[in-house]
């Protein structure tokens, strides 16, 4: 009895795996901000948008915004990770996918506990969360 | 451990930085700084530092999260499209929820079974919630600032007005609970008490964060202010545990928005680096700061300031400038 109360105190083990995973993600996300904004702002590495035009615009809504500063929407930033500003997205975009591979583990999980309701639950988190991210939904812009 | 009275000092500093730094930024924005600027761009970094490592003091102690403080004040008073600032904080919310999140899941405090279900539905609709509300900028950004300043007036109210229940007793599970097998079991670390908890009204609950999702998608929200009160006083889950899956909740809902915002180009690193590292360093002050704080005095003063940011949202969408 006591050790099944026990068993239900502690979290499942996928649970930890999410957790472990979240703490290094997010941590190295922050990370990876703060030096590549450093970069940014140093000017070590040159900018795709002037900052002095991103200040005189950022007043603008954000269509109006990437014409002017010829700035690419969805997975656009790819092609010019060589620029400073770009740069930065490697960070934030790690922390807006840890969700995502931390999902993973839990489908892993929940399939091996034979959990189908959570296991569907998950498959279709991921699938929103990958649509979301896909750049599909409205993305449309100039 | 600082002594009391420098931990006091951090405090006044913390909520008279909240209401300066703004005043600062709506001045410079009058001066036609944010356009020609007299004032080098560094200046703008700096205060958004500044601004956020007092918001995230603020945020902890007051217990609500970063983002439905951010979006109204930095919209108000700040010269950034609203575009960029719901970019900006849906980026605060999530990183605030990420760092949270290790911890409550290792405890046990927040449970997965009632955060994953509730947590597709305010995904799902966050998206929902983010297109239209890009779409409504898009039309008239007006529209979407007046919206925000009536959502912002609401919260301050619901904060005022709920009173959550500590461990509400739930007799009999609902169909919808019992099916999904939300429940759980963890231990209270402070009181040594182990905690069983089940869920009643399920159905009219997981209802409820259609809503949520929209809110928070909207208007780029952390939507903190309405799982708990959803979770603990409609579902009947213990308050700290309503408090920490709602915290581990936001990682995935302002996931889904957070990406329709960057996809559509409304994230400026320049504006949500120097946010997000601000308000998380904050944060962790404002956890050291809460063994001594007033916390009563501080949810007061936040629902103060988030009823003015409100207003000020409306008075700058409806063109009134009453107040400034």
């Amino acid at each position: 009895m006591t050790e099944q109360l026990n068993k239900n105190l502690k979290p499942m083990s996928e649970q930890i795996t999410y957790a472990n995973l979240l703490f290094i993600g997010a941590w190295a996300g922050i990370l990876l901000m703060l030096i590549t904004y450093f970069i940014y702002i140093t000017g070590i590495i040159s900018p795709h948008v002037d900052i002095a035009v991103i200040i005189q615009n950022w007043d603008k809504g954000v269509d109006e915004y990437l014409k002017i500063t010829n700035s690419p929407h969805g997975w656009g930033w790819l092609s010019l990770l060589n620029t400073g500003d770009f740069l930065n997205f490697v960070g934030l975009v790690l922390i807006a996918v840890l969700t995502i591979i931390c999902y993973l583990f839990l489908v892993a999980g929940y399939q091996k506990r034979k959990d189908w309701i959570y296991f569907f639950i998950c498959v279709f988190e991921i699938a929103v969360l990958v649509l979301a991210a896909s750049g599909v939904l409205g993305t449309g812009g100039h | 451990m600082l002594p009391k009275f420098r931990m006091k000092w951090f405090c006044s500093v913390a909520l008279m930085t909240l209401f300066l730094l703004p005043l600062i930024a709506t001045a410079a924005e009058g001066t036609g700084i944010s356009g020609d600027s007299n004032w080098p761009w560094w200046v703008w970094p700096i205060i958004l530092f500044v601004f956020c490592f007092a918001l995230g003091i603020v945020a902890v102690l007051a217990g609500v999260g970063g983002g439905v403080l951010y979006v109204p004040l930095v919209s108000g008073f700040f010269p950034f499209h609203i575009d960029f600032v719901r970019g900006a904080g849906l980026m605060v919310a999530l990183a605030g929820a990420l760092a949270a999140g290790p911890g409550l899941l290792r405890r046990n405090l927040a449970s997965l079974r009632l955060a994953l279900p509730v947590a597709l539905i305010a995904s799902t609709f966050s998206i929902i919630g983010a297109m239209l509300g890009l779409y409504l900028s898009k039309v008239n950004p007006n529209i979407v600032q007046v919206c925000l300043g009536v959502t912002i007036v609401g919260i301050a109210i619901l904060i005022f007005l709920s009173k959550n229940t500590e461990k509400p007793v739930v007799t009999c599970q609902d169909a919808v609970g019992l099916a999904l097998g939300i429940s759980g079991s963890c231990l209270d670390e402070a009181t040594k008490e182990e905690i069983h908890w089940k869920t009643h009204r399920t159905l009219l609950g997981l209802v409820m964060f259609v809503f949520i999702g929209i809110l928070a998608g909207m208007f780029g929200l952390g939507a903190g202010w309405a799982n708990v009160p959803v979770l603990n006083l409609l579902l009947g889950v213990p308050l700290k545990i309503s408090v920490a899956t709602s915290k581990f909740l936001l990682s995935i809902t302002d996931t889904s928005a957070a990406w329709i915002y960057m996809n559509k180009g409304c994230v400026i690193p320049l504006i949500a680096i120097p946010s997000i590292i601000g308000l998380m360093f904050g944060s962790f002050v404002g956890v050291r700061l809460l063994s001594i704080a007033k916390p009563k005095f501080i949810r007061l003063m936040v629902i103060f300031v988030l009823l003015f940011a409100g207003l000020k949202a409306i008075d700058k969408g409806l063109g009134i400038g009453f107040l400034g």
